[in-house]
């Protein structure tokens, strides 16, 4: 076993790093550098939610309000309180971590449809709060966010947000491949294919979904607060409905229950309604075509294409042998 | 008490709305166990189309008619989207819905537009008084009509051989189909009905709150509440939820805040959820371990 190995340092985590290396040289404005940094935000947003879909089995349809609400949290200290931006994300963290475990116990006793109407519900009422409470949140206008201040180091070109991101998103990439080739990841599965079964051999099924959830309500609560400092502006829109779908879409699209499928996800539907912008009004129509299109055809996710090609590879290999 | 009256009619008003949208969600649900997420924009595409058959010079009627049958198009066409999808998991079948939703809303936005439009109440602008109440005109063929689409889906599903055999699909699909019922007719004969219930819903409300390409996300998510909170796969708890949640949202707005007036729905279904799953008529099949 050599060190990579014992590390955990995977060939697939290693390639995807160098992609991130060469990635700013192929773009060639501002823009472009804001669309990858939030793609990759909104690729850790999934790798968290789809460790609770994916792999525990979990629903989620109200990820995109607990990321806008962490989000705020964030801003507000910082913007309003003047909080040092990392010490407003570890509270907006800690309190996003205890209102996820406090409202885990009741949610997630429910399943299939009711769990994703219940986690539906609270998301809805997160988004109202945030347009109606004008006063604290800036209301449906949204509001100005400080910008992001790191050792005395100001955090202003893209470039270095594209830096810093990206260290985080290899990081949480990283620390994800391990819980799920933990015992933990293990749980989980055990609990996705049968919570009976899982309950049976001991496993405390309630506690590892409540720990599930958490988790991916903190690694929203994270990206959610970065977009905020990032963009300079958060409005109630990264709380909305929407939102989380949008999140949920890119999970499914990239492929259930794949690590990679998450990013994969998350950077095409990011940048897919950037492109279709030159369709002007047929925009929506498009999206939702392509997302139909997607369900329909290939509903294990896109990364189910590369599987089907290592099949047909090793067909072709079996029959030259 | 004339205020407390009045936001009641307007409750119960909007509350039927609700009902309809619910008991739409209930015949889809039922007959396949998919959550319909484009049930909102089926209501949407029902009061839309029929405001610019309206404007195209349509008559009323006819027009009302035509922007019927078109949704009924619309929810066959998902039938058959859902149909042909490879893999039959819960989630991507969702996320077909939603998807289906995203383009019924898209094409709102090319065929008609972004703005908001309004119709003339169908039967004059009079209106009753009933305990210093005001009782639209419209608002009372909103009720009147719901409840007869209501007591009409009772009978077809209770009285006619056809809707006999769609309750057995329901119950038990394997047993149906022995018996020689046509399963994909039933099927796409409930999409059908769905849309019919959910765009007269819209053609009904449009006087009232008026539409735009948008309306529908609220509204769906307000009725697949109301089923829920009836108790989901009961067609009498979808509509006692739609109305329970109208005269709450009305109370609410009245007399607490305007503002917050949409959360009362999810409020509502967090607290079944939590203490009721089964809903309030008690469902038997709630999942809850």
């Amino acid at each position: 076993m050599n060190f990579l190995e014992r590390i955990n340092i995977t060939k697939e985590i290693l390639i995807f790093t160098a992609i991130l290396i060469v990635v700013p040289f192929v773009l060639q404005n501002e823009f472009h550098f804001q669309l990858a940094i939030l793609a990759m935000l909104n690729a850790m947003i999934c790798i968290g939610l789809n460790l609770l879909m994916g792999y525990a089995g979990q629903v989620s349809l109200g990820h995109g309000a607990f990321a806008g609400l962490g989000g705020y949290i964030g801003a507000i200290l910082t913007t309003e309180y003047q909080f040092n931006p990392l010490l407003s994300i570890l509270s907006a963290v800690i309190f996003m971590g205890i209102f996820a475990f406090i409202i885990s116990k009741p949610i997630l006793k429910l399943k299939g449809h009711y769990l994703a109407m219940a986690t539906l519900g609270i998301g809805v009422i997160i988004n109202i709060i945030l347009n109606v409470e004008y006063e604290i949140t800036g209301g449906t206008d949204g509001m100005a966010v400080d910008s992001f201040i790191l050792f005395g180091f100001e955090l202003f070109e893209s470039m270095h947000w594209y830096i810093v991101v990206a260290l985080l998103l290899v990081f949480t990439l990283w620390i994800f491949d391990n819980l799920i080739k933990s015992p933990f990841g293990r749980i989980l599965r055990s609990i996705r294919d049968s919570e009976k079964a899982a309950d049976c051999v001991g496993i405390n099924v309630s506690f590892y979904k409540s720990v599930v959830f958490t988790i991916s309500v903190v690694v929203a609560t994270i990206a959610g607060s970065l977009y905020g400092f990032f963009s300079g502006f958060i409005s109630p829109q990264e709380a909305s409905f929407n939102h989380s779908i949008e999140l949920v879409v890119m999970v499914v699209l990239g492929g259930l229950g794949r690590l990679y499928g998450a990013v994969i996800g998350a950077t095409i539907l990011t940048v897919l309604p950037q492109l279709l912008t030159a369709f002007e009004e047929y925009e929506t129509l498009i999206f939702g075509l392509i997302i139909i299109a997607i369900m329909i055809f290939m509903p294990k996710g896109i990364v189910s294409l590369w599987d089907k090609i290592l099949e047909f590879k090793e067909r072709k290999f079996a029959k030259s042998a | 008490m004339a205020e407390l009256f009045a936001f009641l009619l307007s409750g119960v008003t909007v509350g039927f709305i609700y009902a309809l949208v619910g008991l739409g969600f209930t015949v889809i649900y039922n007959s396949s166990g998919i959550i319909n997420f484009s049930q909102g924009e089926f209501v949407m595409a029902g009061g839309m189309s029929a405001v610019f058959l309206m404007y195209a010079g349509v008559p009323l009627g006819f027009a009302f008619i035509l922007a019927i049958i078109s949704v009924s198009v619309i929810g066959i066409i998902l039938y058959k989207l859902l149909s042909i999808s490879k893999d039959s998991s819960h989630i991507s079948l969702i996320i077909l819905t939603l998807g289906f939703a995203i383009f019924l809303r898209g094409l709102a936005q090319v065929i008609f537009d972004k703005q908001l439009h309004t119709m003339p109440s169908f039967v004059g602008d009079g209106s009753f008084e009933i305990f210093g109440a005001i009782l639209s005109y419209q608002s009372l063929l909103v009720i009147v009509v719901s409840l007869i689409i209501v007591i009409s889906l009772y009978l077809f599903f209770k009285r006619t051989k056809t809707g006999q055999a769609m309750v057995a699909a329901s119950v038990n699909v394997d047993a149906a189909r022995l018996m020689g019922i046509n399963i994909k007719k039933i099927l796409v004969l409930n999409f059908a009905i769905s849309a019919v219930i959910a765009s007269i819903g819209g053609i009904l409300l449009t006087p009232i709150t008026s539409t735009n390409y948008e309306v529908g996300i609220m509204l769906g998510l307000k009725g697949f509440s109301a089923a829920i909170i009836g108790g989901l796969g009961n067609p009498w708890g979808a509509v006692a939820g739609g109305l329970l949640l109208g005269i709450l949202e009305s109370l609410v707005a009245g007399y607490i805040s305007s503002e917050y007036k949409d959360a009362v729905a999810f409020v509502v279904l967090l607290a079944i959820l939590f203490f009721m799953p089964g809903g309030i008529f008690g469902n038997l099949k709630a999942q809850r371990v």
